[in-house]
């Protein structure tokens, strides 16, 4: 019982981590500009498969393949956010979720066309696939690596955004945009960059999933609702209150997959609706 | 108070393009006794995103999971037809109150919530319907859909391959549904709603409740929506979980901008056109279908952004 506790709070952390990877991006850039960007994960996607090609097409190491897939689904968000969401930022949310609804469908159907719908797969190295015990458990080997990546990855971009210049542009941006332009502040600038930050970040986050969940052209969709969750309930533009729900929500997901499988997706939107109307600006949101 | 009332009965008086227009819908018997089936198909998503208009175009109240209803009319029409009683005009009855409860429950909610939230609970409620229809199998036949729903005899004319029955069935719904909600827009009640679109904050102060507004038009949209989902059961004898699903939802929201929301008309030219072209291309697998609707979702939001019916607009000026 104790053991399998661990396994569910170990998994879960894990997958927290991706989940935390996938949607910090979109936290940030509609804590910015407001904008409903529902192809966030279709950036995740982008990144998931630029790993897939590189290993198997290409012979590239797992490793290697991470930092080009952060590249290219970064690259990705930059061309999409000059040419059409650049002219969004004041039209109305039915228009943004219209748009970028109609960015997942293409890409859902061009990575059907160009990978068919099957599961794809990336091997990471040997030394990832193994288990290691620890202090009497059994832990996945590539779980822990995704749990030391994710606080990693935490540590700096709360590095980056407390401690640099452009982290106190991105800060006052998101606390009052206008206030931020009066005072001289290239909010449009800090905005594309953080958008391919996101963008990127999610890539990265796509490309890791593919050992744990798979990767298939469904995938934009059906991460959307655990990303849009994570940043419901972290609220808008908070890294740590993302980081927090991510932790929670990949808990409580393990949790009941573990103990009321019978249950499925089911608990995830209870909790979802709920969380949403009794807070819909999010537990850690400042709006 | 006798301008307000000019004003009105300007509105409700029938044009002749419309007079037109619903005259063209009977040529299908005529003249493509072939498509009749395709025919009724479109008149019951047209039917749907004339529900969803309601409260898309007129109330600005932006829905992710209009499918809910669709679905709840569809499974109350279906399970009533399976158990109890084939006669479809009760089907058509229950769904529509069923849909309606389920409706007014739900307006409670949304009405409280704008913006992401209230985009991400549609979202999250219509699935969370589609899971529990899903784990529920024993009651709604689960991923199989549920089979063996006997549909009866229509005023003695049974459903018939060819969809006569259900093509004339589907364009009388309708056709009745049509002239309610085009009464609802054209009465006082309608243009509050369109006031609180604009700004929901300010209605109140000239004495429209806005809560009290959207919780109708709500209810309204979700009963009409239901007796949509209980013509599909009707005319395809089955129900199957897709009536529930987030795809559905999204397609009449596409069909609906492509059409133009707002507009009376929006949603069933949008339905003519999305569902000829899906027939016409039906060769091609459905995943590259939608490819092409989100390229055209795209431009229809960067180029056209009051649909179709819109685009026209601007090149005919309506004379008054």
């Amino acid at each position: 019982m104790l053991s399998s506790l661990a396994t569910v709070l170990f998994d879960g952390f894990a997958y927290g981590m991706l989940l935390f990877l996938l949607s910090v991006g979109l936290s940030v850039t509609l804590g910015m500009m407001n904008f409903v960007n529902l192809a966030h994960c279709s950036f995740a996607m982008v990144g998931g498969y630029a790993t897939v090609t590189l290993v198997n097409s290409f012979g590239w190491p797992f490793l290697a393949s991470l930092p080009i897939a952060f590249i290219v689904a970064a690259l990705v968000s930059i061309l999409l956010e000059r040419t059409l969401y650049k002219r969004l930022y004041r039209a109305s949310d039915l228009d943004q979720c219209l748009l970028t609804i109609g960015i997942v469908f293409v890409s859902v159907a061009a990575f059907a066309w160009l990978y068919t719908s099957e599961q794809q797969s990336a091997r990471p190295p040997e030394w990832l696939r193994g288990r290691i015990d620890l202090f009497g458990v059994n832990f996945a080997a590539y779980r822990l690596f995704l749990i030391v990546f994710g606080l990693a990855v935490t540590g700096l971009l709360i590095l980056l955004l407390e401690r640099t210049r452009f982290g106190a542009k991105v800060r006052a941006a998101v606390d009052n945009q206008r206030m931020a332009r009066g005072l001289g502040i290239d909010v449009d600038r800090a905005f594309m960059l953080t958008f391919a930050l996101g963008g990127g970040l999610a890539g990265l986050g796509g490309a890791l999933a593919i050992e744990v969940v798979g990767l298939d052209p469904s995938f934009a969709l059906a991460y959307l609702v655990y990303v849009l969750i994570v940043v419901a309930v972290g609220g808008l533009g908070s890294i740590g209150g993302s980081f927090a729900a991510a932790v929670v929500l990949g808990i409580s997901d393990m949790a009941g997959k573990y103990y009321f499988p019978w249950l499925g997706a089911f608990l995830i939107y209870l909790v979802m609706v709920a969380l949403l109307m009794w807070r819909p600006a999010g537990l850690f949101g400042k709006r | 108070m006798e301008n307000a009332n000019q004003h009105f009965r300007e509105k409700v008086r029938w044009r002749w393009l419309e007079i037109a227009f619903w005259l063209c819908t009977l040529l299908p018997f005529v003249v493509t006794p072939n498509y009749l089936s395709l025919a009724s198909q479109i008149a019951i998503t047209a039917l749907f995103a004339l529900s969803l208009d309601l409260i898309l175009g007129y109330a600005g109240i932006v829905s992710l999971g209009h499918a809910a209803f669709f679905g709840v009319g569809a499974y109350s029409a279906g399970l009533l037809a399976k158990h109890y009683w084939g006669e479809p005009l009760a089907g058509l009855l229950l769904a529509a109150i069923f849909s309606g409860v389920v409706g007014y429950a739900m307006s409670h909610i949304i009405v409280r919530f704008r913006h992401l939230a209230l985009i991400m609970l549609t979202l999250g409620l219509g699935l969370l319907l589609h899971e529990a229809a899903n784990s529920a199998s024993g009651l709604t036949g689960g991923a199989d859909g549920l089979q063996g729903v006997r549909v009866g005899t229509l005023f003695g004319f049974k459903f018939d391959m060819f969809g006569r029955t259900a093509y004339a069935y589907s364009l009388a719904v309708l056709f009745i549904c049509f002239l309610v909600a085009r009464r609802i827009i054209h009465s006082p009640f309608g243009l509050a709603l369109r006031g609180i679109r604009e700004n929901a904050t300010r209605m109140p102060a000239i004495g429209a409740p806005s809560r009290a507004h959207l919780r109708k038009a709500y209810t309204i949209a979700a009963v009409i929506a239901g007796i949509a989902g209980a013509l599909l059961t009707h005319t395809t004898s089955t129900v199957s979980l897709e009536v529930l699903s987030f795809q559905r939802s999204a397609d009449v929201l596409v069909i609906l901008i492509l059409g133009g929301a707002g507009r009376l008309y929006g949603g069933i030219i949008g339905a003519i056109i999305y569902m000829v072209a899906r027939d016409q291309f039906s060769g091609i697998n459905p995943q590259y279908w939608y490819f092409w609707i989100g390229l055209l979702l795209v431009a229809v939001v960067m180029f056209l952004p009051n649909g179709i019916l819109g685009g026209l607009a601007r090149f005919f000026p309506r004379k008054t």
